[in-house]
């Protein structure tokens, strides 16, 4: 038996999403999003949450899946890795559950058009339900965003 | 008993004392005869050493008390001072200060000081051989005086005694096993071992520190001991979680070297690791420490009682926590955001009663925000303090006679700002004193007095507050500025010559320049400059400089009074706002489209009596909602930079608001034009201008 670990589940695209709950301090609604210029597509901008201004990212735009307008059930789910603070643009956040760390399978190369490098694994929830646990820190790694930017000039 | 409550306090005031011993001993080195500073020298040490002993720190208590041996002869007339005595003592206190640096970043304050306690030691012996009564006279300097010594006067006779009436005498360091859990008990086991076969003299830390596990993996025994070294070893080893033993038989021959604390190093090399600097004071004191934790806090309250009575006048303050400002801070950028939501509430409702409190609201506030603001200055004199130091050490090994005259040092700033200054002003200070000062000889020669002059000023202008660091010495020679600047690549030959002098002075400031003909340690390498401005620049200041051939350059630098609060213009570009900083605002006005001239493809307009860039806001942001390509008239704004000026055209004016500024985080760095956020009254975050990045 592994650990039990909570999770706060959202919904992007058609998939369930996992992230560890001790790395989430909130979850917003939809709330104005100032634009930052000059940065890359997927940067919403940022946002006044009581008094600190956080930068907003769409993780859509973050996998490379289809971006959609916010409805709404979309959510901001604020995260902290690393004393980076960002907030994830997710379509729904759903749910708070219990995982085991041995139901986390490694992932494939793509899952459901995402690297595999952005995920922690895989999570089997009762008979047909698939968790995907993202790997947050390699989702806010912003070296990559520095190639990214060089690849746009 | 948590030591860690104390740990600040300690920090706070050896910073304090360190500090006083800086300040007193350039003093002093100004006035050798003045005992009474001899006497103020001492009673910092004394605490110091008294502080740091209880909070376990024993090398910097160590190296303290030479320091305070020296002193004591000093202060009773035994030793004169001279300036080796001085640099080893300054030599002294940088130590200290790096095992401070190292406690508060969190390490254990240890640090190798053999060499500074060696030239102390030659100074305290050196010195007062010729005088027999010192030693009498100082019990307490005299019983340190042989402190690097492992043994003292009485152990070592006892162990010569011993070995000759025929016992033996063993050196024993005794290694524990890394895993072992007992330490104490095992440590115990071995000396009971010793003492039924024997007499334990000394052991190395303590008996009742190892009693009290403080001790690493090993310690180390002098025994005087009725059986062999084989049946010893067997003995000790035969302890549980021992990793092993070293055992060296002593004759009188190598006992009287341990002794003397000299040539152990050649005689056993084993030993001289062993005879690192542990003076038996700092033991005892550190013993008498780990009897009772809880002596801490009375020890170390008569101690800052003492500090306060050395230091002079004790002001009524109290010490706060710098991240309780800025949480105090935080929260009052949140009234200010509702205020302003008030305020336009009320202008919106119309109702006198509401108006009217708002109205008072807004006063208190605005006085409250004069104090949470005064609450984070501090006098500069925190970072100029350093600099007389600074400035002795670097004329003695430039060869130069330079005498630092220190103004203002009261002026406060902002406390991020204060941070910040350190760095730049060194530079400039270095740059004065190895460019701008001349040599002894060629300042005779050009009929100056030998001795160069900086003045390091620093005062209130406006909201701005100036610090200028000025000397005497030879001023920029411009040509070679000129000829370097061009061979550098730094400006054409072309260009060169349409600068005018001031132009030229601030090619000095730029990447890559250097005009030392040979690279120094203290600078020269072309870099420090331009990082200078580079910072200053930063913090929202500004550098100038004046120089006059043979007469001397004045370095002036400007910034701003605070870094939290400013105020700025709000604009809006379509339905984005954005908000630009008003010190950085000559004036607003309105162009017609036709007044736009484009010269070699940049947009330039005339702006009273010249011509200046035009920026397009909308472009340099791309702006998705606004663009002033569809208007025949345009609002803009005139920014400067230095004496550079430039228009920037937006949509609209909303007007001027006090603003508190806000980082984007680290996620979001090193985006062009923008310095920062802010919240506004109506919750949505603008961005703040910075005004800089758009006059090229």
């Amino acid at each position: 038996m592994g650990e039990e670990i909570k999770v706060i589940v959202f919904g992007l695209a058609n998939e369930e999403y996992g992230i560890e709950v001790e790395k989430v301090r909130t979850i917003e609604r939809m709330i104005p999003i100032t634009r930052v210029p000059k940065t890359p597509a997927f940067i919403k901008g940022v946002i006044n949450l009581r008094g600190v201004v956080l930068p907003v990212i769409d993780l859509r735009g973050r996998f490379n899946l289809e971006e959609s307008e916010p409805t709404d059930s979309s959510r901001i789910i604020i995260v902290a890795v690393n004393d980076l603070e960002v907030g994830f643009v997710v379509d729904a956040a759903n749910d708070v559950i219990d995982i085991d760390t041995d139901s986390i399978d490694s992932p494939p190369e793509v899952v459901g058009g995402i690297k595999a490098k952005y995920l922690h694994g895989v999570a089997k929830i009762g008979d047909n339900r698939l968790l995907i646990m993202l790997n947050l820190a390699e989702v806010l790694n912003k070296n990559e965003i520095i190639q990214l930017e060089q690849l746009e000039d | 008993m948590d030591m860690n409550a104390y740990l600040s306090m300690f920090i706070d005031e050896s910073n304090d004392h360190l500090q006083a011993l800086n300040e007193n001993l350039l003093r002093l080195e100004g006035d050798p005869e003045d005992l009474s500073i001899v006497q103020n020298i001492f009673r910092s040490a004394h605490t110091l050493k008294g502080m740091s002993a209880t909070m376990g720190f024993e090398d910097l208590a160590s190296l303290t008390h030479e320091m305070e041996n020296v002193l004591d002869l000093v202060r009773n007339n035994k030793l004169k001072m001279d300036s080796f005595i001085f640099d080893t003592l300054f030599k002294g206190l940088d130590a200290l200060e790096s095992m401070v640096q190292d406690i508060i970043g969190g390490g254990t304050g240890k640090a190798d000081v053999t060499e500074i306690v060696k030239s102390l030691k030659a100074i305290e012996k050196g010195e007062h051989k010729s005088q027999a009564a010192a030693p009498a006279a100082s019990a307490g300097s005299a019983g340190s005086s042989n402190s690097s010594a492992l043994l003292d006067e009485f152990q070592t006779s006892v162990l010569l005694q011993s070995i000759e009436s025929g016992h033996s005498v063993y050196h024993i360091v005794v290694t524990v096993r890394e895993d072992c859990l007992l330490k104490a008990a095992r440590a115990y086991m071995v000396f009971d071992f010793l003492e039924r076969s024997g007499e334990v003299v000394k052991s190395i830390p303590s008996v009742q520190d190892i009693e009290q596990e403080k001790f690493d993996n090993s310690f180390t025994v002098f025994t005087i001991s009725n059986i062999n070294e084989q049946e010893l070893r067997k003995g000790i080893e035969s302890v549980s979680e021992i990793a092993g033993c070293e055992i060296i038989g002593l004759d009188s021959e190598t006992l009287k070297q341990i002794s003397s604390g000299t040539g152990t190093g050649a005689a056993k090399p084993d030993l001289a690791s062993e005879a690192k600097p542990q003076p038996e004071a700092a033991q005892q004191i550190s013993a008498a420490r780990s009897q009772t934790a809880a002596t801490a806090a009375p020890a170390a309250a008569p101690a800052s009682s003492g500090a306060t009575g050395g230091g002079g006048a004790a002001s009524r303050t109290i010490r706060v926590d710098i991240e309780r400002l800025d949480a105090l801070m935080n929260l009052f950028s949140e009234l200010l955001i509702d205020r302003v939501r008030l305020e336009q509430l009320a202008s919106e409702v119309k109702s006198t009663e509401l108006s009217e409190t708002v109205e008072h609201m807004s006063r208190v506030s605005g006085d409250l925000q004069n104090i949470v603001l005064k609450l984070r200055m501090v006098p500069v004199e925190s970072v100029f303090n350093r600099f007389p130091r600074m400035v002795r050490d670097l004329a003695k090994s430039l060869d130069k006679k330079v005498e630092l005259i220190i103004t203002g040092a009261e002026t406060e700033l902002d406390r991020t700002v204060i941070d910040e200054i350190g760095d730049p002003l060194v530079h400039l200070l270095r740059n004065s004193l190895d460019h701008g000062i001349e040599s002894v000889a060629d300042r005779i020669a050009a009929g100056k007095p030998e001795t160069g002059i900086v003045h390091l000023r620093a005062f209130h202008s406006g909201n701005h507050v100036f610090i200028e660091v000025e000397e005497d010495g030879k001023g920029i020679n411009r040509d070679k500025v000129k000829e370097i600047a061009v061979k550098n690549g730094v400006v054409t030959a072309e260009e060169a010559k349409r600068l005018n002098d001031s132009e030229i002075n601030m090619l000095i400031f730029a990447p890559g320049f250097s005009t030392a003909d040979k690279i120094s340690d203290i600078s020269g390498r072309g870099v420090g400059l331009d990082v200078v401005r580079t910072k200053i620049t930063s913090l929202g200041g500004n550098v100038t400089i004046d120089s006059e051939p043979g007469r001397g350059t004045k370095f002036s630098i400007q910034l701003p009074l605070t870094l939290s609060i400013i105020s700025a213009m709000l604009v809006k570009l379509g339905d984005e706002k954005y908000a630009i900083p008003l010190s950085s605002i000559v004036e607003t006005g309105i162009i017609r489209k036709e007044q736009i001239r484009n010269i070699h493809g940049n947009l330039m307009i005339e702006y009273r009596g010249s011509v200046i860039p035009v920026v397009s806001l909308s472009q340099v942001l791309q702006s998705p909602s606004y663009s002033e390509e569809d208007e025949a008239e345009t609002e803009i704004v005139v920014i400067r930079k230095g004496d550079k000026q430039g228009a920037i055209m937006v949509d609209e004016f909303i007007g001027q608001s006090e603003i508190v500024l806000k980082s984007l985080g680290k996620y979001l760095t090193n985006i062009p034009a923008v310095s920062g956020a802010t919240i506004l009254g109506d919750g949505q975050v603008a961005l703040i201008i910075d005004p800089n990045a758009l006059i090229k």
